[in-house]
């Protein structure tokens, strides 16, 4: 075509018009296909969850009915003393788990940003369990914090209990994913929250669950981080070391705020894989003594599906996605407005 | 004043005190074994004999190699280890050929409101599926696919498009427009300039999102769950999930069969690790 136009000498623009006008409507034409599908698989779909949500579907049999009063099933989700307990957990189990895993993971990019031998090795190593899935995890660690056979026999053998014991201490044996036990009581202090029927405290069974999920994801914050500290210029590293700088105030007053936009990722990444944990706990301990490891993943899962309550899970899966949507939709809105 | 010369300290990374390098080595060490703890606990319980998996012998070494729980687990576990690899083969290409397609319209073709609609293609990737569970199955059995293979494949590569299209669009916004505008004005068309240029020039992103791909739907569980009823067709995590669940079975053979279902994307990890890496900074998200 280039050569004929040289030819002719003539202006291809016609030709080419026509060409971009048929274009113009290529793109989103090739496009349409997948997002139809996807828009329907997600936006269609949670408006029809919404809908059972408000229905009368309670059973196994179908019912899109609305309900009247038609928010009743939200009332009653937020009073069950289980769902309320499930977002005590979810709370507890995102601060928690964010704070170590954050800490930990800086720390470790930290450490690897030096040099030394093996350098390699260690980060193979603490990024591994990222590869694995979370049932495995779960599996795992399962056996692990098991009171019988797992850490509780390996402190008995090394002989920790015996030192404990010294110190006219007791044993060392933790229930761990057993231990009904919820530490203090937000009830108590905040006068507004009386009303409430789960005990507002730290579960202690959410302590274990933490420490597994900070093992598999603790490497994604450190690969992160990583990547971040690769960006920084070695002009700002040499300039603060011109400064006088120790390697301590380096990292403290010059480096950690250049991180500030990888923390901020980091946090609503984690943030959201928080909010929707499920495997993992599905696979250590399901919902736990006194549902002191019930999270509204698993909550949503055994209503619908165990309890045929489709309207209450569907009411949870909503409470779900608001949650994530509260963290994610302000990030995605400013990555895309960066487009 | 001073006259010293200028000499600048050469350019080096930062190194710390060495009473310091020691602490910092033994909290290493610690943390290096706290990460190998589960891999330890994993392969050693495997490779032991149900006699062994008892009382005081759990932490200690296999005495003897027969292969422990191993051949138990593979057993019980080869039909659902075949059907993760029916699933994650065609799950993968299909969401990474569209994805493909689409990153390339969204980076070298944008019209107006498509980056509006692209962040709303994103949204897909974070929200929790259990609140698209009830209509997705129903959808499901209105296609006569629910309980089937191709209905979890379907699944999969939909709710996969997400991340494929972001990385594939990331992945081409950084191939020069130039090149692009050259192949136009020899005539090329939307579609052939993406069969001749950009899909040769794919091929690192196609590993890229290949394994993140790959290595997400091996590990799903949510889907599988739902999705598969009957128990010898269900992917490898859900059927782990059921021998960890049930009390007949001994812990040797439940750790043989998290190493079973824990080595492909293991193996993926020691191989391919950069890619693995550049894959998931590339999506930065997990679940």
């Amino acid at each position: 075509m280039a050569v004929s136009s040289l030819e002719t000498g003539a202006p291809v623009e016609p030709k080419r018009s026509r060409f971009r006008l048929s274009e113009k409507w290529l793109a989103p034409l090739l496009l349409a296909p997948s997002l139809i599908a996807l828009f329907v698989f997600v936006y269609g779909f949670i408006g029809f969850t919404f809908w059972v949500s408000l229905s009368n579907w309670r059973s196994a049999t179908r019912d899109l009915s609305l309900r009247d009063p038609i928010w009743t099933v939200y009332e009653r989700l937020f009073q069950m003393p289980r769902f309320q307990a499930d977002l005590r957990n979810i709370v507890v189990y995102t601060i928690l788990f964010l704070l170590v895993t954050v800490v930990i993971g800086l720390g470790l990019a930290i450490v690897l940003d030096q040099q030394f031998a093996g350098k390699p090795f260690f980060r193979f190593v603490f990024l591994f369990p990222y590869a694995l899935s979370f049932i495995v995890t779960g599996v795992a660690w399962r056996w692990i914090f098991n009171p019988e056979i797992g850490l509780n026999l390996l402190f008995e053998q090394l002989g920790l209990n015996r030192v404990l014991g010294w110190f006219g201490m007791g044993p060392f044996k933790p229930g761990w994913l057993t231990n009904p036990t919820v530490v203090g009581d937000m009830r108590t202090w905040f006068p507004g929250m009386d009303g409430l029927f789960a005990q507002m405290g730290i579960p202690l069974a959410m302590i274990p669950v933490t420490i597994a999920a900070v093992w598999q994801l603790s490497g994604f914050a450190m690969a992160m981080y990583l990547a971040g500290l690769g960006t920084i210029p070695m002009e700002v590293r040499e300039a603060a070391q011109l400064d006088g700088a120790s390697t301590m105030q380096m990292y403290r007053q010059v480096i950690l705020p250049l991180l500030k936009p990888v923390t901020v990722s980091v946090l609503i990444i984690l943030t959201h894989v928080s909010l929707k944990i499920f495997d993992l706990i599905y696979a250590m301990s399901g919902s736990g003594p006194g549902f002191a490891t019930d999270v509204p993943g698993i909550f949503v899962f055994e209503q619908t599906f165990r309890a045929t309550r489709y309207d209450l899970g569907a009411a949870a899966s909503i409470v779900m996605l608001v949650l994530v949507a509260f963290v994610i939709v302000p990030y995605l809105a400013r990555s895309v407005k960066e487009l | 004043m001073a006259t010293s010369l200028p000499i600048e300290p050469a350019p080096r990374r930062p190194r710390l005190g060495s009473v310091k390098r020691i602490i910092g080595f033994g909290l290493l060490f610690l943390i290096v074994i706290f990460y190998l703890m589960p891999l330890y606990v994993m392969i050693v319980t495997g490779l032991k004999e149900a006699a062994e998996v008892t009382g005081s012998t759990m932490w200690r070494i296999p005495t003897s190699l027969s292969g422990g729980g191993f051949g138990e687990a593979w057993r019980r576990l080869s039909p659902n280890l075949i059907t993760s690899i029916k699933l994650v083969i065609p799950a993968t290409i299909l969401s990474a050929l569209l994805g493909s397609l689409n990153g390339y319209i969204f980076s070298k073709w944008q019209f107006r409101g498509s980056n509006l609609l692209f962040g709303l293609l994103l949204f897909g990737m974070f929200i929790p599926y259990q609140s698209i569970l009830i209509p997705m199955l129903q959808v499901l059995r209105w296609l006569g696919i629910y309980g089937t293979l191709p209905g979890l494949i379907l699944v999969h590569v939909i709710y996969g498009l997400p991340i494929t299209t972001l990385i594939f669009r990331n992945y081409y916004a950084n191939i020069p427009s130039e090149l692009v505008e050259a192949a136009r004005i020899d005539g090329a068309g939307m579609l052939e300039l993406y069969r001749r240029i950009m899909l040769p020039l794919s091929i690192p992103a196609f590993v890229v999102v290949g394994i993140f791909q790959a290595t997400n739907i091996w590990n799903d569980f949510l889907f599988g769950l739902t999705i598969i009823t009957n128990p010898n067709d269900q992917p490898i995590t859900i059927a782990l999930n059921n021998l960890a669940g049930s009390f007949s079975v001994a812990w040797n053979v439940v750790m043989a069969g998290a190493v079973l279902a824990a080595l492909p994307t293991a193996l993926v990890y020691i191989f391919l690790g950069r890619y693995f890496i550049r894959g998931m900074l590339a999506g930065s998200m997990k679940g």
